[in-house]
């Protein structure tokens, strides 16, 4: 077959050169929109009385600026990295994955604008107004055909386990972003959703979920089954469990969006049906979790020089532990404690942070120096830093909002001997004060972390030059 | 719950595709050698 891009000599690096420096840009700033609202949990005075900088307008912000921004920024440029490399092939086509890069930064830059503004469509997650959702689709696309034409158009027969997760995330989030996001404009930027009522609710939290499995999981975990092994030079532990992990996650990921609407208008047994899906899924979680870790088998001791290592494998029992974590809450009887508690919100930040966010910074510390001709970053002890203050703010945040989320839940539920309720809601606000300030400070550790790294990766690319890679031709065969 | 009637579909038709990945997958000699394919991305 005589595609273009199958005659090239050289690997189309520019496009992950551009998403690696604005994951590093973006991680930033939606991290410190993130400390500045755990500020304004703190102390409310914070909003300045100005309408657009708000608590609910800024946390839409935040989340979007984190997931979709940082992390998917982490993603598409990894994901475009990781296909040519294990392809041996360069990307399907340069225009469209440079339209990719600027569609998403547009998309981001209209989310930075919209949000504050107040245009939502009061989504969790997916609360960009109309026009923004079509400019995803249509960047998804293009996305997705980059992303599908260069595996079929490879040089190695076999498909690298990091692609299938890479694709299966690609997929998934073109069919969830499209059908919860069918809604009828009404203004420019104004709809209305076409579900109504707990329909509604029940596609917004099949999307929500099923954008943590696919987005937040099945994206990162082909992030670590590629740059795990390169960063350690080992094989991973076993390559047969990969592919059963893969599987078994996709089989079984799609149901377990009901354990957001426990105790609501949704039937019982949808949400019983939800409770027992998410529980299910601990299993493949654990098997990919282990799979991570034991690569390291038999060469622990690289964990003691090699900070990058050592990120990516603690983001490893990060993911174990919130994937441990969210099917126990997904019981029905420990939802009823934890639900609209602050134990959530840790949750998701063991997640996010933990798994998320440390998968993601492994991995540009060992991409960002080859993509710019470096033997490694421009300073490895502001890595190792990164490394303690980041693991410490994270234990700091999770464990400060572990305590004031079981508190709130049992205050709440708490009732007196004639039936009354114990505590006034502002009383379990009041007791919550010491905790919201841990947090912040927590998270205010994550952060700095991040800008070391981006004043490391400023150093990197300010001290190299932007390399093209030549593909080997040795290894190219079948 | 009429929206079932649309996720369900949905789902199962997901579930169809990735039966027909799997499938794809096997026949098409993807997990002939796995062993050796964990090795090769370190050589690149």
């Amino acid at each position: 077959m005589a595609f273009v891009n199958s005659q090239a000599t050289t690997y189309n690096d520019k496009v992950v050169r551009q998403f690696a420096i604005m994951t590093v840009v973006w991680g930033v700033v939606g991290m410190l929109v993130g400390v500045f609202i755990a500020a304004q949990l703190a102390w409310p005075e914070l909003n300045f009385g100005i309408e657009y900088l708000s608590f609910g307008r800024l946390r839409p912000l935040h989340t979007n600026a984190v997931i979709f921004a940082f992390g998917g920024c982490g993603l598409i440029g990894t994901s475009f990295y990781v296909v040519q490399r294990t392809c041996q092939v360069r990307l399907f086509s340069d225009s469209l994955a440079a339209f990719v890069f600027w569609g998403w930064q547009l998309v981001i830059v209209g989310a930075a604008i919209s949000l504050p503004l107040g245009f939502t469509q009061s989504k969790e997650y997916a609360e960009l107004e109309w026009p923004i959702d079509l400019l995803i689709t249509f960047v998804w696309v293009a996305y997705a055909i980059v992303f599908f034409g260069t595996v079929g158009t490879r040089k190695v027969k076999h498909i690298y386990v990091a692609n299938w997760f890479y694709g299966s995330f690609v997929l998934a989030i073109a069919l969830l972003h499209i059908f919860n996001n069918l809604s009828i404009p009404v203004g420019a930027m104004k709809s209305y959703s076409v579900y109504a009522g707990v329909q509604d609710a029940m596609v917004q939290w099949w999307y929500g979920h099923n954008a943590v499995g696919f987005f937040l999981t099945a994206g990162f975990l082909g992030m670590m089954y590629y740059f795990i092994p390169k960063q350690a030079q080992r094989p991973v532990y076993s390559y047969r469990l990969s592919i059963v992990h893969f599987w078994a996650l996709i089989f079984t990921y799609m149901w377990a969006g009901p354990h957001h609407l426990h105790y609501t208008a949704l039937p019982d047994w949808t949400q019983s049906v939800g409770m027992v899906f998410s529980l299910i899924l601990l299993a493949p979680s654990w098997g990919g979790m282990i799979n991570g870790i034991m690569t390291l088998s038999g060469a622990w001791h690289k964990l003691r020089d090699d900070p990058i290592l050592r990120f990516l494998i603690v983001s490893l029992s990060f993911y174990g532990m919130s994937t441990f974590e969210g099917p126990m809450m997904s019981i029905k009887t420990v939802n009823a404690l934890s639900h609209f508690t602050d134990w959530t919100i840790g949750h998701v930040h063991s997640g996010a942070l933990g798994w998320v966010g440390m998968v993601t910074i492994g991995s540009m510390y060992y991409l960002i120096p080859k993509l710019f001709g470096q033997k490694q970053m421009y300073s490895v002890k502001a890595i190792e830093f990164h490394f303690y203050i980041a693991t410490i703010g994270i234990v700091l945040y999770i464990a400060a909002l572990w305590i004031s989320g079981v508190m709130q839940g049992l205050m709440w539920r708490s009732i007196n001997a004639d039936g009354t309720l114990t505590y006034t809601f502002v009383e379990s606000v009041k007791a919550s004060f010491p905790f919201y300030v841990l947090r912040l400070l927590g998270g205010a550790m994550y952060l700095t972390g991040m800008i070391v790294m981006l004043w490391n990766t400023y150093k990197t690319a300010t001290s190299g030059r932007s390399v093209t890679v030549t593909i080997p031709a040795a290894l190219a065969h079948a | 719950m009429d929206i079932l009637y649309l996720l369900v579909p949905l789902s199962v038709g997901l579930i169809f595709f990735i039966i027909g990945g799997i499938w794809w997958a096997i026949h098409r000699g993807q997990f002939e050698d796995v062993d050796k394919e964990g090795e090769r991305i370190l050589k690149d």
